[in-house]
């Protein structure tokens, strides 16, 4: 980034060039904007490939399971989705504990993003647990499954995030306030598991808690699945912090060019 | 107060007799803060009456409500207790979403702000304001629903349901003023304060109704305390305990402006 591309007369000849961003700052912009495209490639390839993997894996490696038999293949899905969205969730609170920290505006972009895939994530997951009470318990809904009742709140609170961030204009207190709430609710995740679980006396087995115990196969095509998920969700994230990086850039060019 | 200043109107957070000591290089101690923003949210809420006749008023029409929603004349056990706490809560939502209204419309954030204070001692004020306007708001709402549709008598419960308030009020005080905080700087501050305030409640209403549950029972044997009762009193102590000590973290970053 050398300051040679543009002349000195030039800049001084037009003042709103330095003063909204100067030339040079927008350069160290442009290779930030790269930075965040960099690891793009190799995520997705790995993505590409982990997610059929493990599909292949759950559908013809995996035995099928005695009691519930084909149906117990949601569980590859369910479970891992689940996981990834309360880390998402956590991850993004401990995004908005540094950016709080520090005051740099990209931690609070990230924080968003992995609250914004959390919850994509997250319905993804009720989907799913629906669907597999449907069919190993006979209703859509189950109060009495307590990971399903908390992972529930915590979804209805966390789709409360995005209504507060966007009713707020000024961009600063925008990403302070939305990091409040990011470390709030990530806190609120635990406490909301403890106290909804000993709400319930539960009459299901515990799938995750019993996940030590599965048989190898099984615990095997788990993992892989719990890695092609995790790997789809970092490959998610990390498109939408591109596409907003390059969105922010735009935007800043085309005010220093002058276009609306 | 003085006499003279009762006829002047009310500058919230601005009172007049802590202004000469703002001015000291180092500022009035935490407590003394916390006491005179106290003291000047309890003026208001008696000048202007705004909240707490609201919330009780808001409370005693719920049970109604509940009466004819229910069609029953009575109610006992989980279904007294679920009431309860639903009237308590969303009554609580009201005060919640005006507790910051006044600081945010007539300046009041600015004059804190600019006065060489703890920030936390704004927190530590709401918090035990909006705590005196739960209690205030059970003090009505507690008979009223012993008197209309409770089924035991309200004197049993009494005692064991008052540490069962106080625990969930304290729960309440706290994420109500947090999120009252957050919520009134946002365009639909008056949708967003319930909406974010509602499922971060919900462990508390969890907790509270399950330990007064037993409480509201009729043939209630006294005297012995269910054991899964004090699961849930402790549970109730731990979220006020957590939620607290998080609110004390995160509250500086919200009066920053």
């Amino acid at each position: 980034m050398s300051s040679r591309t543009f002349p000195p007369e030039r800049r001084s000849e037009n003042p709103e060039i330095s003063s909204q961003g100067s030339p040079k700052r927008e350069l160290r912009g442009f290779r930030t904007g790269t930075e965040y495209g960099r690891g793009l490639r190799p995520l997705s390839i790995a993505t590409l490939v982990a997610v059929p993997i493990a599909l292949v894996l759950v559908f013809f490696y995996a035995p099928i399971e005695a009691e519930e038999g084909f149906l117990q293949k949601i569980f590859y899905l369910h479970v891992p989705l689940a996981i990834v969205t309360l880390c998402g969730f956590v991850i993004g609170g401990l995004l908005a504990i540094v950016h709080l920290r520090t005051r740099d505006r990209k931690w609070d972009l990230r924080s968003y993003v992995a609250i914004h895939m959390g919850l994509i994530f997250g319905v993804g997951t009720l989907i799913t647990g629906s669907i597999w009470a449907r069919g190993s318990w006979g209703h859509w809904w189950v109060w009495s499954e307590p990971t399903l009742v908390s992972f529930l709140i915590v979804i209805l609170l966390y789709a409360t995030y995005q209504p507060l961030r966007f009713a707020i204009e000024d961009p600063e207190r925008q990403a302070r306030y939305a990091s409040v709430f990011a470390i709030v609710a990530g806190a609120f995740v635990p406490m909301n598991f403890l106290a909804v679980r000993l709400s319930t006396a539960y009459l299901h087995p515990r799938v995750l808690g019993s996940s030590s115990n599965l048989p190898p196969k099984m615990a095997f095509t788990f993992l892989v699945s719990l890695v092609a998920i995790s790997l789809l969700f970092a490959t998610l994230c990390s498109y939408e912090l591109t596409a907003k990086r390059t969105r922010m850039l735009l935007k800043a060019r085309s005010r220093t060019l002058g276009f609306r | 107060m003085s006499d003279a200043s009762t006829d002047e109107p009310v500058q919230p957070a601005a009172s007049p007799e802590r202004a000469p000591r703002a001015l000291q290089a180092r500022g009035p101690g935490m407590w003394a803060t916390v006491a005179a923003l106290l003291r000047k949210e309890l003026l208001v809420e008696l000048r202007t009456l705004e909240s707490v006749p609201g919330m009780s008023l808001f409370a005693v029409t719920t049970f109604v409500v509940f009466h004819f929603a229910l069609n029953q004349n009575t109610v006992s056990g989980d279904e007294a207790a679920g009431i309860l706490w639903v009237t308590l809560l969303f009554a609580a939502m009201l005060g919640v979403n005006r507790l910051f209204v006044a600081d945010q419309d007539q300046g009041g954030f600015d004059a804190f702000l600019l006065a060489p204070v703890d920030r936390t001692a704004m927190l530590l004020a709401k918090a035990l304001a909006l705590l005196a306007y739960l209690a205030v708001l059970e003090l009505i709402a507690v008979p009223a629903f012993g008197l209309l549709l409770l089924a035991p008598p309200l004197s049993q419960t009494l005692p064991d349901l008052l540490l069962v308030l106080v625990l969930a009020d304290i729960g309440v005080a706290a994420i109500g003023t947090l999120v009252a905080a957050l919520a009134v700087q946002t365009r639909a501050r008056d949708l967003l304060g319930p909406l974010l305030a509602l499922p971060l409640l919900v462990p508390v209403v969890i907790g509270a109704a399950r330990a007064s549950s037993p409480l509201l029972v009729l043939a209630r044997a006294g005297g012995h305390v269910d054991p899964s009762q004090v699961r849930w009193l402790a549970t109730l102590a731990l979220y006020d305990l957590v939620f607290g000590l998080i609110a004390y973290a995160v509250f500086d970053f919200l009066l920053e402006d």
